[in-house]
Protein backbone atom coordinates (compact mmCIF):
# COMPACT_ATOMS: atom_id res chain seq x y z
CA UNK A 1 0.00 0.00 0.00
CA UNK A 2 1.56 3.38 -1.40
CA UNK A 3 0.08 6.94 0.01
CA UNK A 4 -0.32 8.56 -3.63
CA UNK A 5 2.28 10.92 -5.32
CA UNK A 6 0.80 14.64 -5.37
CA UNK A 7 0.60 14.33 -9.30
CA UNK A 8 -1.29 10.99 -8.88
CA UNK A 9 -3.57 12.37 -6.14
CA UNK A 10 -4.41 15.35 -8.64
CA UNK A 11 -5.26 13.03 -11.27
CA UNK A 12 -7.22 11.15 -9.44
CA UNK A 13 -8.93 14.49 -7.61
CA UNK A 14 -9.42 15.95 -11.11
CA UNK A 15 -11.30 12.69 -12.59
CA UNK A 16 -13.77 13.17 -9.29
CA UNK A 17 -14.46 16.30 -9.97
CA UNK A 18 -15.57 16.01 -13.51
CA UNK A 19 -18.89 14.27 -11.50
CA UNK A 20 -18.90 15.38 -8.07
CA UNK A 21 -17.39 18.46 -8.20
CA UNK A 22 -17.38 20.59 -5.17
CA UNK A 23 -18.84 17.09 -3.31
CA UNK A 24 -15.28 16.20 -3.33
CA UNK A 25 -14.55 17.41 -0.12
CA UNK A 26 -17.09 15.49 1.52
CA UNK A 27 -15.00 12.23 0.37
CA UNK A 28 -12.23 13.98 2.68
CA UNK A 29 -13.95 15.59 5.28
CA UNK A 30 -16.17 12.47 6.61
CA UNK A 31 -17.97 12.82 10.05
CA UNK A 32 -17.46 8.70 10.57
CA UNK A 33 -13.75 8.93 10.59
CA UNK A 34 -10.77 9.87 8.20
CA UNK A 35 -10.74 8.55 4.72
CA UNK A 36 -7.83 8.45 2.20
CA UNK A 37 -6.70 7.07 -1.11
CA UNK A 38 -3.96 4.31 -1.30
CA UNK A 39 -2.30 2.60 -4.14
CA UNK A 40 -1.61 -0.87 -4.42
CA UNK A 41 -0.26 -2.15 -8.17
CA UNK A 42 -1.56 0.59 -9.87
CA UNK A 43 -4.99 0.74 -8.74
CA UNK A 44 -6.40 3.15 -6.38
CA UNK A 45 -8.69 2.36 -3.40
CA UNK A 46 -10.37 4.16 -1.09
CA UNK A 47 -10.30 3.45 2.64
CA UNK A 48 -11.49 4.41 6.17
CA UNK A 49 -8.08 4.75 8.34
CA UNK A 50 -9.17 2.21 10.78
CA UNK A 51 -9.44 -0.75 7.64
CA UNK A 52 -5.72 0.66 6.47
CA UNK A 53 -4.55 -0.17 9.95
CA UNK A 54 -5.86 -4.38 9.99
CA UNK A 55 -4.42 -4.25 6.05
CA UNK A 56 -0.94 -3.50 7.36
CA UNK A 57 -1.22 -7.00 8.71
CA UNK A 58 -1.38 -8.15 5.02
CA UNK A 59 2.17 -8.59 3.04
CA UNK A 60 1.71 -6.00 -0.24
CA UNK A 61 2.17 -8.87 -2.29
CA UNK A 62 -0.45 -10.96 -1.01
CA UNK A 63 -2.66 -7.85 -0.95
CA UNK A 64 -5.52 -8.13 -3.31
CA UNK A 65 -7.71 -5.46 -2.36
CA UNK A 66 -8.84 -3.32 0.64
CA UNK A 67 -11.52 -1.02 0.83
CA UNK A 68 -13.07 0.38 -2.34
CA UNK A 69 -11.27 0.58 -5.85
CA UNK A 70 -12.07 3.69 -7.01
CA UNK A 71 -9.96 2.74 -10.30
CA UNK A 72 -6.51 2.35 -11.78
CA UNK A 73 -3.50 3.91 -13.41
CA UNK A 74 -3.09 2.77 -16.61
CA UNK A 75 0.12 1.86 -18.31
CA UNK A 76 0.16 5.59 -19.72
CA UNK A 77 -0.08 7.57 -16.55
CA UNK A 78 -4.08 7.99 -17.03
CA UNK A 79 -6.50 7.39 -14.33
CA UNK A 80 -9.86 5.92 -15.17
CA UNK A 81 -12.33 5.15 -12.96
CA UNK A 82 -13.91 1.60 -11.90
CA UNK A 83 -17.65 0.86 -11.74
CA UNK A 84 -16.98 0.33 -8.08
CA UNK A 85 -16.45 3.65 -7.39
CA UNK A 86 -20.47 4.18 -8.61
CA UNK A 87 -21.29 3.95 -4.41
CA UNK A 88 -19.42 7.13 -4.16
CA UNK A 89 -20.12 9.14 -6.87
CA UNK A 90 -24.39 8.35 -7.06
CA UNK A 91 -25.06 10.40 -4.13
CA UNK A 92 -22.73 13.06 -4.99
CA UNK A 93 -23.30 13.21 -8.49
CA UNK A 94 -24.02 16.74 -9.95
CA UNK A 95 -24.74 16.13 -13.30
CA UNK A 96 -27.45 13.29 -14.03
CA UNK A 97 -29.38 11.38 -16.56
CA UNK A 98 -32.59 8.79 -15.94
CA UNK A 99 -32.75 6.78 -18.82
CA UNK A 100 -36.21 5.22 -19.63
CA UNK A 101 -36.86 1.32 -18.96
CA UNK A 102 -36.66 0.74 -22.32
CA UNK A 103 -33.14 1.65 -22.76
CA UNK A 104 -32.08 0.36 -19.45
CA UNK A 105 -30.58 -2.62 -20.86
CA UNK A 106 -29.07 -1.22 -23.59
CA UNK A 107 -26.84 0.62 -21.15
CA UNK A 108 -26.16 -2.02 -19.03
CA UNK A 109 -24.98 -3.92 -22.14
CA UNK A 110 -22.17 -1.75 -22.36
CA UNK A 111 -24.12 0.84 -25.01
CA UNK A 112 -24.19 4.91 -25.00
CA UNK A 113 -27.63 5.99 -23.95
CA UNK A 114 -29.14 7.94 -26.88
CA UNK A 115 -31.66 10.78 -27.14
CA UNK A 116 -34.80 8.55 -27.60
CA UNK A 117 -33.94 7.04 -24.52
CA UNK A 118 -33.21 9.81 -22.11
CA UNK A 119 -35.80 9.76 -19.65
CA UNK A 120 -34.69 13.03 -17.50
CA UNK A 121 -31.44 15.22 -17.59
CA UNK A 122 -30.00 17.62 -15.09
CA UNK A 123 -30.37 21.41 -15.72
CA UNK A 124 -27.01 23.16 -17.17
CA UNK A 125 -24.96 19.91 -17.84
CA UNK A 126 -22.58 20.48 -19.97
CA UNK A 127 -21.16 18.83 -23.18
CA UNK A 128 -18.24 16.29 -21.86
CA UNK A 129 -18.90 16.90 -18.12
CA UNK A 130 -19.12 13.83 -16.63
CA UNK A 131 -23.02 12.34 -15.52
CA UNK A 132 -23.74 9.68 -13.49
CA UNK A 133 -26.99 7.39 -14.76
CA UNK A 134 -29.67 6.50 -13.09
CA UNK A 135 -32.79 4.57 -13.60
CA UNK A 136 -36.25 5.76 -13.89
CA UNK A 137 -36.60 4.69 -9.90
CA UNK A 138 -33.62 6.32 -9.17
CA UNK A 139 -31.40 3.46 -9.03
CA UNK A 140 -27.64 4.38 -9.95
CA UNK A 141 -26.53 2.18 -13.25
CA UNK A 142 -23.48 3.67 -13.76
CA UNK A 143 -21.68 6.81 -15.60
CA UNK A 144 -20.48 8.88 -18.55
CA UNK A 145 -19.69 11.74 -20.09
CA UNK A 146 -22.56 14.07 -21.21
CA UNK A 147 -22.49 13.63 -25.38
CA UNK A 148 -24.89 16.46 -25.86
CA UNK A 149 -25.38 19.64 -23.31
CA UNK A 150 -29.04 20.12 -22.03
CA UNK A 151 -30.23 22.61 -24.37
CA UNK A 152 -28.54 20.90 -27.16
CA UNK A 153 -30.76 17.52 -26.11
CA UNK A 154 -33.93 19.11 -26.74
CA UNK A 155 -33.51 19.72 -30.28
CA UNK A 156 -31.22 16.46 -31.18
CA UNK A 157 -32.71 13.59 -33.49
CA UNK A 158 -33.76 10.37 -31.36
CA UNK A 159 -30.38 8.77 -32.54
CA UNK A 160 -27.83 11.24 -31.37
CA UNK A 161 -25.78 10.22 -28.38
CA UNK A 162 -26.56 11.88 -25.31
CA UNK A 163 -24.67 9.66 -23.05
CA UNK A 164 -20.80 8.39 -23.62
CA UNK A 165 -20.51 4.98 -22.04
CA UNK A 166 -17.62 4.85 -19.27
CA UNK A 167 -18.90 2.09 -16.93
CA UNK A 168 -22.47 0.37 -15.72
CA UNK A 169 -23.31 -2.41 -13.09
CA UNK A 170 -23.27 -4.73 -16.39
CA UNK A 171 -19.60 -5.19 -15.62
CA UNK A 172 -19.81 -6.62 -12.34
CA UNK A 173 -20.62 -9.61 -14.53
CA UNK A 174 -18.69 -8.96 -17.52
CA UNK A 175 -15.22 -7.93 -16.34
CA UNK A 176 -15.83 -9.49 -13.22
CA UNK A 177 -12.32 -11.06 -13.36
CA UNK A 178 -10.14 -7.71 -14.18
CA UNK A 179 -12.19 -5.95 -11.90
CA UNK A 180 -10.46 -6.32 -8.74
CA UNK B 1 26.77 -41.75 62.09
CA UNK B 2 28.00 -40.47 58.71
CA UNK B 3 31.14 -41.51 59.01
CA UNK B 4 29.76 -45.02 59.62
CA UNK B 5 27.78 -44.47 56.41
CA UNK B 6 30.33 -44.05 54.57
CA UNK B 7 32.66 -46.35 55.64
CA UNK B 8 29.47 -49.19 55.04
CA UNK B 9 29.65 -47.87 51.26
CA UNK B 10 33.39 -47.97 50.89
CA UNK B 11 33.52 -51.60 52.58
CA UNK B 12 30.58 -52.68 49.85
CA UNK B 13 31.92 -51.46 47.21
CA UNK B 14 34.86 -52.72 47.57
CA UNK B 15 33.32 -56.44 48.18
CA UNK B 16 31.45 -55.81 45.02
CA UNK B 17 34.20 -54.73 42.64
CA UNK B 18 36.25 -57.80 43.90
CA UNK B 19 33.14 -59.77 43.09
CA UNK B 20 32.84 -58.99 39.28
CA UNK B 21 34.37 -61.11 37.08
CA UNK B 22 36.22 -60.28 33.68
CA UNK B 23 34.27 -62.98 32.30
CA UNK B 24 30.74 -61.47 30.53
CA UNK B 25 28.09 -62.94 28.75
CA UNK B 26 25.74 -61.43 26.38
CA UNK B 27 22.88 -62.77 24.04
CA UNK B 28 24.20 -61.37 21.30
CA UNK B 29 27.76 -60.15 20.34
CA UNK B 30 28.58 -56.59 20.42
CA UNK B 31 29.64 -54.62 17.67
CA UNK B 32 33.32 -53.53 17.92
CA UNK B 33 35.34 -51.17 16.62
CA UNK B 34 38.49 -51.03 18.18
CA UNK B 35 39.78 -48.04 15.71
CA UNK B 36 38.14 -45.50 17.70
CA UNK B 37 37.46 -47.54 20.53
CA UNK B 38 33.41 -48.44 20.09
CA UNK B 39 31.17 -50.84 21.52
CA UNK B 40 27.37 -51.17 20.04
CA UNK B 41 24.98 -53.26 22.51
CA UNK B 42 22.43 -54.42 20.32
CA UNK B 43 20.86 -56.59 23.39
CA UNK B 44 17.57 -55.50 24.42
CA UNK B 45 17.49 -53.76 27.74
CA UNK B 46 15.67 -55.22 30.57
CA UNK B 47 12.75 -53.56 31.29
CA UNK B 48 11.96 -54.38 34.69
CA UNK B 49 14.91 -53.58 36.09
CA UNK B 50 15.37 -50.38 34.16
CA UNK B 51 12.02 -49.03 35.91
CA UNK B 52 13.08 -50.42 39.48
CA UNK B 53 16.63 -49.27 39.41
CA UNK B 54 17.27 -47.30 36.77
CA UNK B 55 21.12 -45.54 37.54
CA UNK B 56 22.52 -48.96 38.96
CA UNK B 57 21.50 -50.80 36.01
CA UNK B 58 22.41 -48.74 33.62
CA UNK B 59 26.20 -48.55 35.28
CA UNK B 60 26.50 -52.03 35.44
CA UNK B 61 25.62 -52.65 31.71
CA UNK B 62 28.33 -49.68 30.68
CA UNK B 63 30.86 -51.62 33.19
CA UNK B 64 29.92 -54.98 31.26
CA UNK B 65 30.45 -53.78 28.12
CA UNK B 66 33.09 -51.50 28.80
CA UNK B 67 34.97 -54.55 30.31
CA UNK B 68 34.20 -56.26 26.75
CA UNK B 69 36.11 -54.01 25.23
CA UNK B 70 38.85 -53.75 27.43
CA UNK B 71 39.17 -57.43 26.79
CA UNK B 72 39.31 -57.41 22.89
CA UNK B 73 42.21 -54.70 23.12
CA UNK B 74 43.81 -57.03 25.23
CA UNK B 75 44.02 -59.61 22.87
CA UNK B 76 45.71 -57.14 20.36
CA UNK B 77 49.42 -57.64 19.75
CA UNK B 78 51.11 -55.33 22.97
CA UNK B 79 54.78 -54.34 23.32
CA UNK B 80 56.57 -52.76 25.48
CA UNK B 81 57.54 -48.81 25.78
CA UNK B 82 59.57 -47.97 28.34
CA UNK B 83 57.64 -49.63 30.48
CA UNK B 84 54.53 -49.08 29.50
CA UNK B 85 52.41 -51.81 27.40
CA UNK B 86 51.04 -50.39 24.34
CA UNK B 87 48.47 -51.86 21.92
CA UNK B 88 48.66 -50.55 18.47
CA UNK B 89 44.88 -49.87 17.23
CA UNK B 90 43.41 -51.11 13.85
CA UNK B 91 42.20 -49.00 11.67
CA UNK B 92 38.38 -47.95 12.39
CA UNK B 93 35.75 -49.40 10.39
CA UNK B 94 33.13 -47.38 11.67
CA UNK B 95 31.94 -44.68 9.66
CA UNK B 96 31.16 -41.09 11.68
CA UNK B 97 28.46 -39.39 9.87
CA UNK B 98 29.44 -35.69 8.53
CA UNK B 99 29.47 -33.15 11.11
CA UNK B 100 29.20 -30.66 8.43
CA UNK B 101 26.30 -30.37 5.56
CA UNK B 102 27.50 -31.85 2.07
CA UNK B 103 29.00 -29.27 -0.06
CA UNK B 104 26.85 -27.53 -2.58
CA UNK B 105 28.00 -28.03 -6.03
CA UNK B 106 30.33 -25.35 -7.75
CA UNK B 107 27.80 -22.96 -9.73
CA UNK B 108 28.17 -22.90 -13.44
CA UNK B 109 30.92 -21.22 -15.47
CA UNK B 110 28.80 -18.95 -18.06
CA UNK B 111 30.43 -21.41 -20.90
CA UNK B 112 29.45 -24.04 -18.74
CA UNK B 113 26.20 -23.39 -18.58
CA UNK B 114 25.65 -22.61 -22.70
CA UNK B 115 27.23 -25.64 -23.34
CA UNK B 116 24.37 -27.66 -21.24
CA UNK B 117 21.49 -25.27 -22.73
CA UNK B 118 23.49 -26.34 -26.41
CA UNK B 119 23.96 -30.05 -25.73
CA UNK B 120 27.61 -29.00 -26.62
CA UNK B 121 29.74 -32.08 -24.98
CA UNK B 122 33.39 -31.73 -25.06
CA UNK B 123 35.69 -34.84 -26.15
CA UNK B 124 38.71 -35.11 -23.75
CA UNK B 125 42.01 -34.22 -25.73
CA UNK B 126 44.79 -36.13 -25.47
CA UNK B 127 47.66 -34.43 -23.55
CA UNK B 128 50.53 -34.67 -26.28
CA UNK B 129 50.50 -33.66 -30.02
CA UNK B 130 52.97 -34.99 -32.84
CA UNK B 131 54.87 -31.65 -33.97
CA UNK B 132 55.72 -32.94 -37.64
CA UNK B 133 57.87 -29.86 -38.48
CA UNK B 134 59.96 -31.31 -34.87
CA UNK B 135 59.38 -34.65 -35.12
CA UNK B 136 58.17 -35.48 -31.57
CA UNK B 137 55.39 -35.58 -29.50
CA UNK B 138 54.86 -32.08 -28.06
CA UNK B 139 52.37 -31.33 -24.77
CA UNK B 140 49.42 -29.01 -25.93
CA UNK B 141 50.57 -26.43 -22.69
CA UNK B 142 53.62 -26.25 -20.45
CA UNK B 143 56.58 -25.51 -20.43
CA UNK B 144 57.78 -28.30 -22.49
CA UNK B 145 55.05 -26.46 -24.80
CA UNK B 146 56.68 -23.09 -24.89
CA UNK B 147 60.38 -24.43 -25.22
CA UNK B 148 59.19 -26.57 -28.40
CA UNK B 149 57.57 -23.20 -29.83
CA UNK B 150 60.39 -21.25 -29.49
CA UNK B 151 62.40 -23.94 -31.25
CA UNK B 152 60.19 -24.32 -34.27
CA UNK B 153 59.68 -20.17 -34.53
CA UNK B 154 62.98 -19.33 -34.47
CA UNK B 155 61.96 -16.98 -37.78
CA UNK B 156 58.54 -16.12 -38.81
CA UNK B 157 57.31 -14.76 -42.12
CA UNK B 158 55.70 -10.78 -42.79
CA UNK B 159 52.51 -11.20 -44.46
CA UNK B 160 52.24 -9.41 -47.30
CA UNK B 161 49.61 -7.01 -45.82
CA UNK B 162 51.55 -6.18 -43.17
CA UNK B 163 54.17 -3.02 -42.62
CA UNK B 164 57.55 -4.97 -43.22
CA UNK B 165 59.47 -3.61 -40.12
CA UNK B 166 56.56 -4.71 -37.88
CA UNK B 167 57.95 -7.20 -34.96
CA UNK B 168 56.04 -10.25 -35.38
CA UNK B 169 57.37 -11.90 -32.51
CA UNK B 170 56.04 -8.73 -30.17
CA UNK B 171 52.55 -8.90 -31.94
CA UNK B 172 52.47 -12.77 -31.30
CA UNK B 173 53.64 -12.04 -27.86
CA UNK B 174 50.52 -9.18 -27.16
CA UNK B 175 47.95 -11.71 -28.97
CA UNK B 176 48.43 -14.00 -26.19
CA UNK B 177 48.61 -11.78 -23.35
CA UNK B 178 45.59 -10.33 -24.60
CA UNK B 179 44.12 -13.84 -24.56
CA UNK B 180 45.52 -14.58 -21.05
CA UNK B 181 44.03 -11.45 -19.99
CA UNK B 182 40.87 -12.25 -21.50
CA UNK B 183 40.49 -15.68 -20.26
CA UNK B 184 41.68 -14.13 -16.36
CA UNK B 185 38.49 -11.08 -16.69
CA UNK B 186 36.65 -14.07 -17.42
CA UNK B 187 37.55 -16.26 -14.74
CA UNK B 188 37.02 -13.32 -12.05
CA UNK B 189 33.77 -12.66 -13.75
CA UNK B 190 32.50 -16.19 -12.95
CA UNK B 191 33.63 -15.70 -9.72
CA UNK B 192 31.93 -12.66 -9.23
CA UNK B 193 28.71 -14.50 -10.48
CA UNK B 194 28.92 -17.42 -8.43
CA UNK B 195 29.46 -15.46 -5.25
CA UNK B 196 26.53 -12.81 -6.52
CA UNK B 197 28.78 -9.82 -5.90
CA UNK B 198 28.06 -6.66 -8.34
CA UNK B 199 30.80 -6.23 -10.82
CA UNK B 200 30.85 -2.64 -11.69
CA UNK B 201 29.56 -1.86 -14.95
CA UNK B 202 31.87 1.06 -15.71
CA UNK B 203 35.60 1.60 -16.91
CA UNK B 204 37.53 -0.37 -19.32
CA UNK B 205 36.78 -3.56 -20.38
CA UNK B 206 40.07 -5.82 -21.91
CA UNK B 207 38.74 -6.11 -25.79
CA UNK B 208 41.01 -5.25 -28.15
CA UNK B 209 38.72 -1.96 -29.77
CA UNK B 210 36.20 -0.33 -27.78
CA UNK B 211 33.13 1.33 -29.23
CA UNK B 212 32.65 4.67 -28.81
CA UNK B 213 30.55 4.52 -26.30
CA UNK B 214 32.51 2.63 -23.67
CA UNK B 215 35.16 5.31 -24.33
CA UNK B 216 32.69 7.78 -23.65
CA UNK B 217 31.56 5.85 -20.56
CA UNK B 218 35.83 5.71 -19.28
CA UNK B 219 36.45 9.42 -20.08
CA UNK B 220 32.98 10.09 -17.98
CA UNK B 221 34.14 8.04 -14.58
CA UNK B 222 37.71 9.54 -15.13
CA UNK B 223 36.23 12.70 -14.74
CA UNK B 224 34.21 12.08 -11.96
CA UNK B 225 37.49 9.94 -10.36
CA UNK B 226 38.69 12.50 -7.96
CA UNK B 227 39.16 13.73 -4.64
CA UNK B 228 36.33 16.36 -4.97
CA UNK B 229 34.20 13.99 -7.44
CA UNK B 230 34.80 15.90 -9.94
CA UNK B 231 33.61 19.10 -9.12
CA UNK B 232 36.75 21.15 -9.91
CA UNK B 233 37.29 19.34 -13.81
CA UNK B 234 36.97 21.30 -16.46
CA UNK B 235 33.95 21.13 -18.86
CA UNK B 236 33.23 21.50 -22.30
CA UNK B 237 30.19 23.57 -23.20
CA UNK B 238 27.80 20.65 -24.36
CA UNK B 239 29.33 17.76 -22.63
CA UNK B 240 27.18 15.49 -20.80
CA UNK B 241 28.08 14.14 -17.65
CA UNK B 242 27.16 11.22 -15.88
CA UNK B 243 25.21 11.37 -12.40
CA UNK B 244 27.59 10.62 -9.40
CA UNK B 245 25.04 8.80 -8.50
CA UNK B 246 25.27 6.53 -11.15
CA UNK B 247 28.88 5.84 -10.85
CA UNK B 248 28.90 5.71 -7.31
CA UNK B 249 25.93 3.02 -7.34
CA UNK B 250 23.99 5.42 -4.81
CA UNK B 251 20.55 5.22 -4.30
CA UNK B 252 18.18 8.04 -5.37
CA UNK B 253 16.71 9.64 -2.16
CA UNK B 254 12.83 9.82 -2.18
CA UNK B 255 11.28 12.42 0.37
CA UNK B 256 9.65 10.06 2.85
CA UNK B 257 6.17 8.96 2.79
CA UNK B 258 3.39 11.82 4.34
CA UNK B 259 2.07 11.08 7.59
CA UNK B 260 -1.40 11.03 7.55
CA UNK B 261 -1.97 14.30 8.81
CA UNK B 262 0.50 15.32 6.34
CA UNK B 263 -1.54 13.65 3.75
CA UNK B 264 -4.98 14.85 4.80
CA UNK B 265 -3.99 18.53 4.31
CA UNK B 266 -2.44 17.79 1.55
CA UNK B 267 -5.50 16.37 -0.07
CA UNK B 268 -7.51 18.87 1.25
CA UNK B 269 -5.29 22.09 -0.33
CA UNK B 270 -5.77 20.13 -3.55
CA UNK B 271 -8.98 19.50 -3.79
CA UNK B 272 -9.53 23.13 -2.56
CA UNK B 273 -7.43 24.28 -5.39
CA UNK B 274 -9.13 22.25 -7.73
CA UNK B 275 -12.74 23.11 -6.80
CA UNK B 276 -11.66 27.14 -6.86
CA UNK B 277 -10.61 27.10 -10.44
CA UNK B 278 -11.01 30.39 -11.88
CA UNK B 279 -13.82 29.18 -14.25
CA UNK B 280 -12.41 30.28 -17.86
CA UNK B 281 -15.32 32.01 -19.97
CA UNK B 282 -16.83 29.00 -21.21
CA UNK B 283 -18.79 30.29 -24.71
CA UNK B 284 -20.65 27.08 -24.48
CA UNK B 285 -22.39 27.39 -21.58
CA UNK B 286 -22.83 30.40 -22.08
CA UNK B 287 -24.65 30.15 -25.18
CA UNK B 288 -26.39 27.27 -23.45
CA UNK B 289 -27.96 29.63 -21.16
CA UNK B 290 -29.05 31.92 -23.53
CA UNK B 291 -30.99 29.65 -25.21
CA UNK B 292 -32.13 28.28 -22.33
CA UNK B 293 -33.67 32.11 -21.66
CA UNK B 294 -34.77 32.61 -24.34
CA UNK B 295 -36.80 29.38 -24.84
CA UNK B 296 -38.61 29.96 -21.29
CA UNK B 297 -39.37 33.47 -22.73
CA UNK B 298 -40.80 32.08 -25.43
CA UNK B 299 -42.85 29.48 -23.67
CA UNK B 300 -44.32 31.94 -21.13
CA UNK B 301 -45.02 34.61 -24.13
CA UNK B 302 -47.06 32.06 -25.92
CA UNK B 303 -49.02 31.64 -22.91
CA UNK B 304 -50.58 35.04 -23.09
CA UNK B 305 -49.34 35.07 -19.68
CA UNK B 306 -47.39 37.69 -17.74
CA UNK B 307 -47.52 41.50 -17.29
CA UNK B 308 -45.35 44.50 -18.96
CA UNK B 309 -42.39 44.41 -17.11
CA UNK B 310 -41.57 41.12 -18.34
CA UNK B 311 -42.16 41.71 -21.65
CA UNK B 312 -39.88 44.44 -21.52
CA UNK B 313 -36.99 42.27 -20.39
CA UNK B 314 -37.96 39.80 -23.37
CA UNK B 315 -37.23 42.32 -25.62
CA UNK B 316 -33.98 43.27 -24.44
CA UNK B 317 -33.04 39.48 -24.25
CA UNK B 318 -34.42 38.63 -28.13
CA UNK B 319 -31.64 40.80 -29.09
CA UNK B 320 -28.56 38.82 -27.39
CA UNK B 321 -31.21 35.88 -29.14
CA UNK B 322 -30.67 37.21 -32.91
CA UNK B 323 -27.11 37.40 -32.37
CA UNK B 324 -27.11 33.98 -31.74
CA UNK B 325 -29.20 32.87 -34.41
CA UNK B 326 -26.49 33.77 -36.44
CA UNK B 327 -24.23 31.66 -35.28
CA UNK B 328 -26.22 28.71 -34.85
CA UNK B 329 -28.61 29.00 -37.06
CA UNK B 330 -27.32 25.57 -38.75
CA UNK B 331 -27.95 23.26 -35.99
CA UNK B 332 -31.25 24.64 -35.58
CA UNK B 333 -32.13 23.73 -39.11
Amino acid sequence: MKTLSEERTKLVFEKLCKYIGENLKLLLDRPDGKYCFREQKDRVYYVSESVLKLAGNVSADNLISVGTCVGKFTKSGKFHLHITALNYLAPYAQHKIWVKPAAEQQFLYGHNVLKSGLGRITENTEKHQGVVVFSMSDLPLGFGLAGRSTAECKHADPLAIVCLHQADIGEYIRSEDTLV
Amino acid sequence: MAETDQKDINVIRFTDNACKSIQVDKLLDLYLDLGTLLAIDTNDLNNKELQSRKDQYLKSLARDNTQILLNSIWELPTEKVENNIVAKLPKSKFILPREKPAPKPKPLTKWQTFAKEKGIKTTKKSRVTWDEVLNKWVPRYGYKKTKAEKEKDWIIEVPGNVDPYTDMFEKKSTIKQEKVAKNEFQRLRNIAKAKKTKVPSMGLPPTPKMTARQLNTAAQVANISTASLGKFQPKLKKEKTLSKSSVLNLKKRKLPAPTKDEEYNRNLKLADSLINKKPKLNLEKAVNREIFDQETSISERKKGGGNKQRKRRNNQNSKAGREFKKTTGKKRR
